[in-house]
Parts: structure tokens; C-alpha cells; sequence
């Protein structure tokens, strides 16, 4: 009985369905011949941002705009282009928040100098600890 | 009524708390009557914990029952739910987890109250009042922005429904032990204020916060490790962390917990790290809050989303400065009079922790960045992302040389040792290591770098983790000692299986029809039939797929594609056959126009091992929380039974105190 009503259910649910679908892409859902460059183009996808979705890539959504993207992608990588062109490309069309890697700028230069400075912390710290006095018998309270 | 009578309660509880603090403070300040105000604050804090949890009660009753005249209830439930998911559900949304957080809150506030009776009198008040401080504001937080229990002027006939991708019985659980993990932290930043206060930074106060720090830290490992395993089977792309900053919020709290628990451990046994010590605790609990504040303000979807309704952002904005703030002024306060302790040689067990230490706060230092930067910028009107590409290598610059010390030091000596002594011990890793470098490099010359080192090390560290055992009596050896063992087994364990999901899964998207037989990786699978079912609150389109492993037996999949329609979405069920060697996942899309079905097929060599892993770390956690409470209750007997013969006999000399 329920398997039953689930049918109808669906054939009720399914003009609404056909409604909004869109023209299909056809590498939205399907991966290039190629084995290379679908390795290629599964990288660069695994790093733009669906922009419907939160915090999801394009090469893990269910969202349609991620599907047309994913199309983009492949069809560029097919017709021979770079990745990181891609990549440019998409930016220059959708800005800076498509790409989940930072592009050293005015604006994130201090996302590259973090991991300097940490290190340099981190290295002034242990140096503070242990090199100050190389032969002092351990174990002596400070 | 029962709306009502959970509200009620949690005033009442909030009212206690206000007693707490003021009772502490009185008893602090000394003076006529503070040993009758001292009195008042332990029972002042032990009752919070029933109270609050009563009031958690209540609340679970009104979604149990489906009362639509509350306005949590009518928006958040729905009455055809099935009933894990109408339990579950209470804590699904904003107030009802909130108030989960302070029921963890008060009831940690009332436990450490009725148990802890080493410390000096005087540091525990100190501990108590600050403890009472931090709850008040969520109280308040609690009490005046995120009231669970407001009534709607007008009941509605049926509620909106949980979102679908909650509903789930990850939810029983993911929440749960991620706020008693962040919770549980409190108390240790109360006890780092608690001794800044009264200056007693020392061994004592260590021994007094470690379990505490032990119990948050494994809580917080299976949260996480729970949560991610949640996401990788339920959003139905087979990712397992994404730097997502909410991830990134619940990751931030256990680098420093940690970080913290390392660093309390060399505290209690040596007595030195003691201001290091004190701040990871303050940045420990701090981390939890600002993990709170990211997913519970609205921030995260977007900086304007949150200007828009910045009512209870700025309440935990605010919370944050106070405690944050305050508990950093403090520490600038009272650090310089907290001597540094014992000191160590460079090649030492310490040398090694508190190198690790620094490496772990490093790390938090970059996912922080990280996960606030793109709100800074957002702020300027420029948004950018900062995801994988940043995270992975920028925090491999200092996990790698960290995993490379966690396999050393643990077979160091305190004080000072030599390498020349475990040299030998650890050749077999190392060349371990080597040797499979080499052979990754030479038999799949296309692995990436990272995932590559993370093979190796991984095999490295695994070997190296268990050398700690080598030459003991293992029946006579401590539990703590076991514990460190598995954690970082552990961590080899769930380092080996990133590293193999990464350089080794295979993807296969097909449109298949029923009949088809898809390869993927070892496996080949035929889609054999597709049918609806139906479910208690949404109708599906059930794949089945027979699998076989090369020339295995078959096993069957049945992935679904699930309508809801309170509220309308659409998920994945993906299905997963799980093989000593890795998982296979498989999802079922939408149907073509050509009649033929979107299928999803991924071969993940290895991927279990991830969140093996992660249980082995929280394994060892409880290992080591159970060796050193075992440890506390003997030392307390034996303290009792020695100060009983002391009295039977006055004229014996002093009997030293049991060592460690």
C-alpha cells in the first residue's frame, strides 16, 4: 500500500519536476574520456565554490548552477585549456569568492605572511626556551 | 504548563548563579563572614546542574508531544517525524542547542563543585566564581535573546518540519558530544582563572584540570570524528572535511585542547610549562566560544546576513570580549608573577611536548586566520574564499615536522636524554618510511605531494607509536601510558586512511540503465532494478545495485533518492559496502531525459581508517582519563588510611605522600 501511494506521489511530482529542469549539461553528471583530464578537471573543480550552496565546491553539489559549472570546466579542459586559466576566467567572471585558493593581493597578503610569522614565533619561542643556556645543569628552577 | 515550568527553571538556575558569584566573591574578599559566604558556593553551583537539566527536560517533553503552541516546536517539528528525530530535534535548531550548552554548562559547574576536593580551598572558590561568571552570561544569553519556550500567541496546526539532512541519526549524536566536548573546556579555563587569581600555578592545579581537559578532548575527537563520517555518507559526494568554518569551529577547540592536555600532563609530572599551560586553558575554552559564535550568529552565510539581525551575534560578540578579554588581562596581569618552573634540555620528553605544542598552536593559528579572514575582507566589500588549496599545505608546513617529533619524543626521557640512545629504536620506522617513499614514488608516480609524505609518515609514526611498550611488562604497565599509545596510533591510523582517500579513490559518474553493469576501481556493479518506496515523512526512488569485489561474492546497495515534503528538499542516501581495504559509495541522481539514471560510484581504498582513527585517538583518550581517575581515587584512600593510622598512633614520624 505505501509503495503504492509513494508511486502516485511521484507521478503526481513528476510535470513538476520536468518543469524546472534545465537544458541538461551534458558534463555536468558525466566525466570526460580522458582519464587525465578528468583528473585534471576533478582537481580544479574541488577547488571553485558552488555560489548557491554554503560552503560547498562545485564538484560536490547537487545545485544546478554547480552542474553547469562543472560542464564549463570540463568542456575548457577538453578543448585543450589550463586549469589555472580556468580558474582566471571564472574569477574574472564571478570574482575572487569562486576560488577557494587565495591569490596573493593586496587584500590576503597577510594570509601568506601568517604561516612566516608563525613560523618565526614559533622558532623565537623555542629558541628562548633552549638556547639560553645550553650547559646549565637541567632540572634547576628558574 | 510545561513551557512555562522549563522557563521558570532556568531563571532559577540562572538566580543560583548569580548567588554563586557573589558568595564566591564575598569569601574571596575575606573579612567577617566569608568562611559562612565560602560555605554557599559549592551547593550554590551543585543544584545549577539538576535545574538546567530538568529544564532540558521540559523541553524534550514539548517536542516529544509535537506542542504547537510553542513557537521552537511549531517552527522546527513536525508530528508525522519519527520519534529519534522529534528527540533529536530538540537540539536541531538555535535555542534548543543553546540550552543544550548550558545544560552541559551547569552540570560540568555542578560535578567539579561535588568532587574536587584537592585543590586549596581558596583556588576552588576562585575556580567556582569564575565558572558562575561564564554561565551567567549564557544564562543571560539564553534567557533574553534565544528563549527556548516562548508560547505563540496562537497555536498553528502543524509545524515546519526539520530539515531533511538532520534527520538523521547522526543528530542523536553529532551535537551532543561536540558540546560536551566544548563545554566541558569551561572548566578548564575556570581553573586557569581560578589559579591566576590566587596564584597557585602548579603540579596540584594540573592534576586538578586534566581530567577535565581529558574528558572535553575525547568528547570533542568523537564529535568530530562523528561528525565527519555524518557528512561523508550523507551529502552524497564522499567528502570527508572540507575547511568548511564550521568544521573548522569544532576543529579550532581541539587543537588547543590538545595542545593543553600535553602541556598539563608535563605540568603535573614536572612541574614546568606553568604560564604555558595557563594560556592554552584560557585559549582552550576561548576557542570553543568563537567556534560558538561562528555558527550561531548567522556570521558564516554572510557578514551583511548577520548586520541585518546582529541581535544575537553582537550577545555573543559582547560575551566573547568579556571572558576572551577579560581572562587575557588577567593573564597579563598575573603572568610575570607565575615563575616559568622547571626547566629541561633540548633533547628531552618536554623538549619534545612543548616543540609539539608549538606546532599544534601554530596550526590553530592558520585554520583561525583562515576561517575569519574571508569576514574581514567581506567587511571591506571584497569577498574571497579561503578553502583546501590554503588549508592542506599551509598546515602540512608544521604538521609534518610535528608528526616527525611525535614519533621521537614519546621514547625520550624527562629531563635530558640522548638521541644516540634510541637511535637504534628508531631505525625500522625511519626506514620504514623511506621505503615506502620509494616505492609510492617508483609503482604510482602520480600521487600529489602531500598525500605521498602522509603514506610514509603515517607508516612511520604507527610503528613508532607502539616502541613505547617495547621491553615493559605490559601487564604492569600504566594506563596513561597505554592511552598515549593508541592515541597516536590513532592518529597514524586516520593519517593513513586521508592519505589513501586522497591519492588513490576512483569517481565514476554514468547514465546507466537498469541492467548495466558500471566498473569502478575492483568493483563492478550492476544497477539491477529501481523502484519507489516510502518512508514515515518522505516518499523515495530506491536503486538496487549488485556488487562484486573482482570475483567476490555479490552484495547488494541500495542507495535512495529521498523526497521530503516538510519541508520540500531533496536528499541522497547514499549506500556503502565496507571492505577491510576501503568502501565502496554509491549514490543514485535524477533520471535523464533519455531515460537513464545519474549514478554515482566511488572506490575508497582505505577511507574507513579515517574515522578508525579517530576512535582509536578518543580510545586512548579514555584509557589515560581512566588510568589517572583510578590513580586520584587509590592516592585518596591511601591519604585517608594514612592520616587514620596517624591518629591511632600520634607519636609515629610523618609518612611521606604516595609518589605519582
Amino acid at each position: 500500500m505505501t509503495r503504492l501511494i509513494a508511486f502516485l506521489a511521484l507521478l503526481l511530482a513528476a510535470p513538476v519536476m520536468a518543469q524546472d529542469q534545465l537544458p541538461p549539461a551534458p558534463y555536468a553528471y558525466r566525466q570526460l574520456e580522458d582519464p587525465a583530464q578528468e583528473e585534471k578537471a576533478q582537481a580544479l573543480m574541488e577547488t571553485l565554490r558552488c555560489l548557491k550552496c554554503q560552503s560547498q565546491s562545485i564538484a560536490d553539489s547537487d545545485a544546478s548552477m554547480a552542474g553547469d559549472m562543472r560542464n564549463q570546466v570540463r568542456q575548457r579542459i577538453k578543448a585543450g585549456e589550463e586549469p589555472e586559466a580556468i580558474r582566471a576566467w571564472l574569477v574574472e567572471r564571478y570574482g575572487d569568492y569562486v576560488s577557494y585558493k587565495p591569490e596573493l593581493t593586496t587584500l590576503t597578503w597577510p594570509l601568506f605572511a601568517a604561516p612566516l610569522v608563525l613560523l618565526l614565533l614559533a622558532l623565537l619561542l623555542l629558541r628562548k626556551r633552549f638556547v639560553r643556556r645550553p650547559d646549565a645543569p637541567a632540572g634547576e628552577q628558574a | 504548563m510545561i513551557a512555562e515550568a522549563g522557563l521558570a527553571l532556568l531563571w532559577f538556575a540562572a538566580a543560583m548563579a548569580l548567588l554563586q558569584l557573589f558568595a564566591a566573591i564575598m569569601a574571596l574578599r575575606g573579612g567577617e563572614g566569608s568562611s559562612e559566604y565560602a560555605g554557599v558556593v559549592r551547593p550554590s553551583a551543585i543544584v545549577q546542574g539538576p535545574l538546567v537539566a530538568l529544564s532540558f527536560l521540559m523541553l524534550m517533553w514539548l517536542f516529544i508531544r509535537t506542542d504547537l503552541s510553542v513557537l521552537l516546536v511549531a517552527a522546527n517539528s513536525h508530528s508525522a517525524k519519527p520519534f529519534i528525530f522529534k528527540l533529536a530535534g530538540t537540539w536541531g535548531n538555535h535555542e534548543g542547542s543553546m540550552l543544550l550548552w548550558v545544560t552541559v554548562m551547569a552540570l560540568s559547574g555542578s560535578l567539579v563543585a561535588l568532587v574536587e576536593r584537592r585543590l586549596p580551598e581558596r583556588t576552588m572558590i576562585a575556580t567556582l566564581a569564575a565558572q558562575a561568571f561564564v554561565s551567567l552570561g549564557f544564562y543571560a544569553f539564553l534567557l533574553f535573546s534565544s528563549n527556548p519556550f516562548e508560547r505563540l500567541p496562537t497555536p498553528v496546526p502543524e509545524g515546519n518540519g526539520l530539515n531533511p539532512l538532520l534527520q538523521d541519526i547522526g543528530l542523536a549524536f553529532h551535537p551532543p558530544t561536540l558540546y560536551i566536548g566544548y563545554v566541558g573546556l569551561s572548566v578548564a579555563f575556570s581553573f586557569a582563572v581560578g589559579a591566576l587569581l590566587t596564584r597557585e600555578v602548579g603540579p596540584a592545579f594540573a592534576r586538578a584540570m586534566r581530567p577535565w581537559v581529558l574528558g572535553s578532548w575525547i568528547f570533542l575527537t568523537i564529535g568530530i570524528t562523528a561528525g565527519s563520517y555524518w557528512a561523508y555518507y550523507e551529502l552524497g559526494w564522499g567528502g570527508w572535511w572540507f575547511w568548511d568554518p564550521v568544521e573548522n569551529a569544532s576543529l579550532m577547540p581541539w587543537l588547543a585542547a590538545t595542545a593543553l592536555l600535553h602541556s598539563a600532563s608535563v605540568l603535573a609530572s614536572r612541574d614546568a610549562l606553568r604560564t604555558w599551560t595557563i594560556m592554552l586553558g584560557v585559549v582552550a575554552f576561548s576557542m570553543s566560544m568563537v567556534g560558538t559564535f561562528l555558527v550561531r550568529s548567522g556570521i558564516l552565510t554572510s557578514v551583511h546576513a548577520f548586520a541585518v539581525d546582529p541581535e544575537r551575534g553582537t550577545f555573543i560578540l559582547a560575551l566573547l570580549t568579556i571572558y576572551i578579554g577579560g581572562a587575557l588581562t588577567l593573564f597579563g596581569a598575573r603572568a610575570s608573577t607565575v615563575s616559568e618552573g622547571k626547566q629541561f634540555s633540548l633533547v628531552s620528553r618536554e623538549a619534545g611536548l612543548v616543540f609539539n605544542n608549538v606546532m599544534l598552536s601554530a596550526i590553530l593559528g592558520i585554520v583561525l586566520l583562515g576561517t575569519l579572514y574571508p569576514l574581514l575582507t567581506e567587511a571591506f566589500d571584497t569577498k574571497v574564499s579561503v578553502g583546501p588549496p590554503y588549508f592542506n599545505p599551509v598546515g602540512a608546513m608544521f604538521a609534518i615536522p610535528m608528526i616527525v617529533v611525535m614519533a621521537v619524543g614519546p621514547l625520550l626521557r624527562w629531563r635530558r636524554d640522548s638521541f644516540d640512545r634510541i637511535a637504534k629504536a628508531l631505525i625500522l620506522p625511519a626506514v620504514l618510511t623511506a621505503a615506502l617513499l620509494a616505492g609510492a614514488v617508483l609503482l604510482a608516480p602520480g600521487i600529489g605531494l602531500l598525500p605521498l609524505l602522509g603514506l610514509g609518515l603515517s607508516l612511520g609514526l604507527g610503528v613508532a607509536s607502539i616502541l613505547p611498550l617495547l621491553g615493559r611488562d605490559l601487564r604492569r604497565t600504566p594506563l596513561p601510558t597505554w592511552g598515549m599509545v593508541f592515541g597516536h596510533l590513532g592518529l597514524a591510523v586516520a593519517l593513513f586512511g586521508m592519505a589513501s582517500e586522497s591519492a588513490f579513490s576512483t569517481e565514476k559518474l554514468v547514465a546507466a540503465n537498469v541492467g548495466d553493469v558500471v566498473e569502478v576501481g575492483p568493483w563492478s556493479i550492476e544497477l539491477t532494478a529501481i523502484e519507489p518506496v516510502a518512508g514515515p515523512n518522505w516518499t523515495a526512488l530506491e536503486a538496487t545495485m549488485t556488487a562484486r569485489y573482482e570475483d567476490g561474492a555479490p552484495v547488494t546497495l541500495h542507495p535512495q533518492s529521498r523526497n521530503f515534503t516538510q519541508p520540500p528538499q531533496t536528499t541522497s542516501e547514499s549506500a556503502l559496502s565496507t571492505r577491510w581495504n576501503g568502501q565502496l559509495y554509491a549514490v543514485v541522481g535524477e533520471e535523464g531525459l533519455d531515460g537513464r539514471w545519474q549514478l554515482r560510484l566511488w572506490w575508497k581504498p582505505f577511507v574507513p581508517m579515517i574515522w578508525l582513527g579517530g576512535l582509536l585517538i578518543a580510545f586512548g583518550g579514555a584509557l589515560s582519563l581512566l588510568g589517572r581517575v583510578l590513580g586520584d581515587i587509590r592516592r585518596g584512600y591511601q591519604r585517608r588510611r594514612i592520616a587514620m593510622r596517624r591518629d591511632e598512633r600520634p607519636h609515629s614520624r610523618a609518612v611521606p605522600e604516595p609518589a605519582e
